[in-house]
């Protein structure tokens, strides 16, 4: 009687094993293949379990150096023209301390803000952030108001004073309709960085850092965990999704 | 034709009505021109910029907006506290109200990037916006103030006027508080980001609005060959003076509570002592011509048989330009000061960030604003010769009546 019980024991134990090696073997791939396909499929829409964000060292940024904005224009499809009515999605900004005398150097852009004050200002919708955080203008419905470039605390944003021409068909741009820096969501979507932190890293400067702030493992993650970063504008508690070291 | 529709009038003046007409429609046109030349080149053709966002049309159509509602101020007084002489002029005071809010929403429609898609705006609302807000308080307010208008036109509807009369008291403060509240909810300038924005405008188009209709009111008598009451112009005289007096007291304040923040001296040294054209627009425009002058003309002691001079055209009329003056220094004025990024820091890029901003409006512009004051005018010109507007009232019958000034 004894032995017929531990034979079935023995047998339940082996039955046991064989299972968990079988749904081992069988789930394992699909949670190892879900993790490394972080990427989307572009009919997905964008995904809030993600927030895109940027760290600028400024102590590395290139006192001189235009590449970010050159890689920008060329990128989005802007003429790279300087004056009062020309778009400019990134600019360099350099700025001395009026105490001490401190001068540095930064590039400055649509900071994504998690409470974006051009997203609640435009009467339309058409200022919009998506679910990962980058803040976008719907072409189709911006009624070219221009509350959204009152609003924004960083003057990031550029109204299209004039027709277009030659433009980039992934990125589309039209007069009377205001745009601003998209964190190259043409790119990110693909799982690529940003133009303009791709030529900050091909100059060496390495000065930006593009990831997923919800990632711990991202290396923008890691860089904000480990060193002092601070936002533009702190006092206004927008939560922003750019953020600047050494300043 | 023209002849028939003349309901109101000692004589029927029909040549200088339709040269009224055609001087009215020719600004208009002028703002077409404007608009169809924006529309094809874009706003390069103007002054405005990435860094004046918003110009002389938004100076002009937000003037017209705030007079709109003020412009009411007769009306509700007629209708909400009851005084007699003040009810004789109500339908002239929202018949102003709508044309004056016409102008405005106008310009602010013709000066979009896309006026094509005012469809859009109309049909998709982000009510965090404000913006948003103010586009049902206008259409609101064009329903509420025609219904308005019409129970105060027909007898039948008598029984109406009251309780629209009060919907329409708190529509329109409601909508200068959405207006005020444009600017006042920009929390990252130093021009605006208060909570005094809204309460000031509102109080603003109390002024501006009187002294539309009193320019009105006047030009009609005058064109009728008739003489205001003195008891009437009496009390519009000092109704208008209160409400100068408490422009005034707003802008001290608004200016003072800025001076306690040691973060806006900047602005405020801007605005009061060496912002250039924005600092003579406010002392020149704002106060003295806008403020001060009116107010010493309204109060002016004088003799008994000086009495008859009151001002009450010239005074409203300099109450205006200072109300535009108000308008450019507060939309324009707030844009040119640098937004202030880096506090304790000298800035400067390629974006002008960092210097004070320069503009100069061009001539479309100025069509365009013009446009807005243009439709007004047609539009007040029209409807006081086809409708009964001019006040029907004999002043010293009703004051024996009622027994009371």
């Amino acid at each position: 009687m004894s032995e017929s019980m531990n034979t079935k024991l023995e047998d339940r134990r082996e039955f046991l094993k064989t299972g968990a090696v079988v749904a081992g073997v069988t789930l394992g791939p699909g949670v190892l293949l879900y993790s490394v396909a972080h990427s989307r499929a572009p009919e997905e829409g964008a995904s809030g379990k993600q927030r895109w964000g940027m760290l600028i060292d400024t102590t590395k940024c290139g006192d001189g150096c235009n590449d970010c904005v050159t890689a920008c224009n060329t990128e989005n499809g802007l003429s790279g023209h300087t004056g009062p009515q020309d778009s400019q999605w990134i600019r360099k900004v350099d700025i001395r301390d009026l105490r001490t005398g401190y001068v540095q150097s930064l590039p400055m852009m649509c900071q994504h803000c998690e409470n974006a004050p051009c997203v609640d200002v435009c009467p339309t919708g058409a200022s919009m952030k998506r679910a990962d955080g980058i803040v976008l203008v719907d072409r189709h419905s911006c009624i070219g108001c221009r509350y959204c470039m009152m609003a924004c605390p960083y003057k990031a944003r550029s109204f299209v004073h004039e027709p277009l021409t030659d433009q980039n068909p992934e990125v589309p741009r039209g007069k009377g309709c205001v745009e601003s820096c998209t964190f190259c969501v043409q790119r990110v979507d693909r799982g690529e960085s940003p133009a303009c932190v791709e030529a900050c890293e091909a100059k060496g400067h390495k000065a930006m850092i593009f990831g997923d702030l919800k990632d711990p493992e991202s290396e923008v993650s890691k860089a904000l965990k480990s060193t002092d970063s601070v936002e533009v504008r702190a006092d206004l508690a927008l939560n922003t999704g750019v953020r600047y070291q050494g300043i | 034709m023209a002849q028939q529709l003349c309901i109101n009038q000692g004589t029927c003046r029909t040549g200088q009505f339709i040269a009224l007409l055609a001087l009215g429609g020719l600004v208009v046109l002028g703002a077409m021109y404007a608009f169809f030349t924006l529309e094809h080149h874009g706003h390069i053709l103007t002054g405005m910029n990435n860094q004046i966002v918003w110009g002389l049309p938004h100076v002009f159509a937000v003037f017209l907006i705030v007079a709109a509602s003020g412009a009411l101020n007769v009306a509700s007084i007629g209708s909400v506290f009851g005084k007699q002489v003040y009810k004789s002029r109500a339908p002239l005071s929202g018949m102003l109200a709508l044309a004056l809010l016409a102008g405005g929403l106008a310009v602010l429609v013709l000066d979009l990037g896309r006026p094509d898609r005012l469809i859009v705006a109309m049909t998709h609302y982000n009510f965090h916006s404000i913006f948003a807000w103010n586009m049902i308080f206008y259409n609101g307010f064009f329903v509420i103030v025609g219904l308005y208008l019409v129970t105060l036109m027909d007898r039948r509807l008598k029984g109406w006027t009251k309780p629209l009369g009060y919907t329409a008291f708190f529509w329109r403060l409601s909508l200068t508080t959405a207006t005020g509240s444009i600017f006042g909810f920009l929390v990252a300038r130093a021009g605006y980001n208060s909570a005094l924005m809204a309460p000031m405008f509102v109080i603003m188009s109390f002024a501006y609005g009187l002294a539309v209709f009193m320019v009105v009111q006047s030009s009609m008598y005058r064109w009728n060959g008739m003489i205001l009451d003195e008891g009437v112009r009496r009390r519009m005289k000092n109704l208008l003076a209160v409400f100068v007096g408490a422009s005034l007291y707003f802008t001290i304040v608004f200016h003072l509570t800025n001076l306690y923040f040691a973060k806006q001296w900047e602005f405020e040294r801007f605005i009061l002592l060496d912002g250039g054209i924005y600092t003579t627009v406010f002392w020149v425009g704002q106060v003295i011509l806008g403020g001060i002058v009116p107010l010493i003309l309204l109060y002016l002691p004088r003799s008994q048989d000086a009495q008859k001079m009151c001002f009450c055209f010239l005074a409203p009329l300099l109450v205006i330009l200072g109300g535009v003056a108000q308008m450019y220094v507060t939309i324009v004025g707030g844009q040119a000061f640098p937004l202030v990024m880096f506090p304790g820091h000298e800035v400067q890029s390629s974006f002008y960030d960092g210097v004070v901003h320069a503009y100069n409006p061009s001539i479309y512009e100025w069509l365009l604003g013009m446009g807005g004051v243009g439709v007004t005018f047609v539009l007040t010109v029209v409807a006081v010769r086809v409708f009964k507007f001019m006040p029907q009232d004999d002043f010293k019958t009703l004051q024996s009546r009622r027994g009371t000034d």
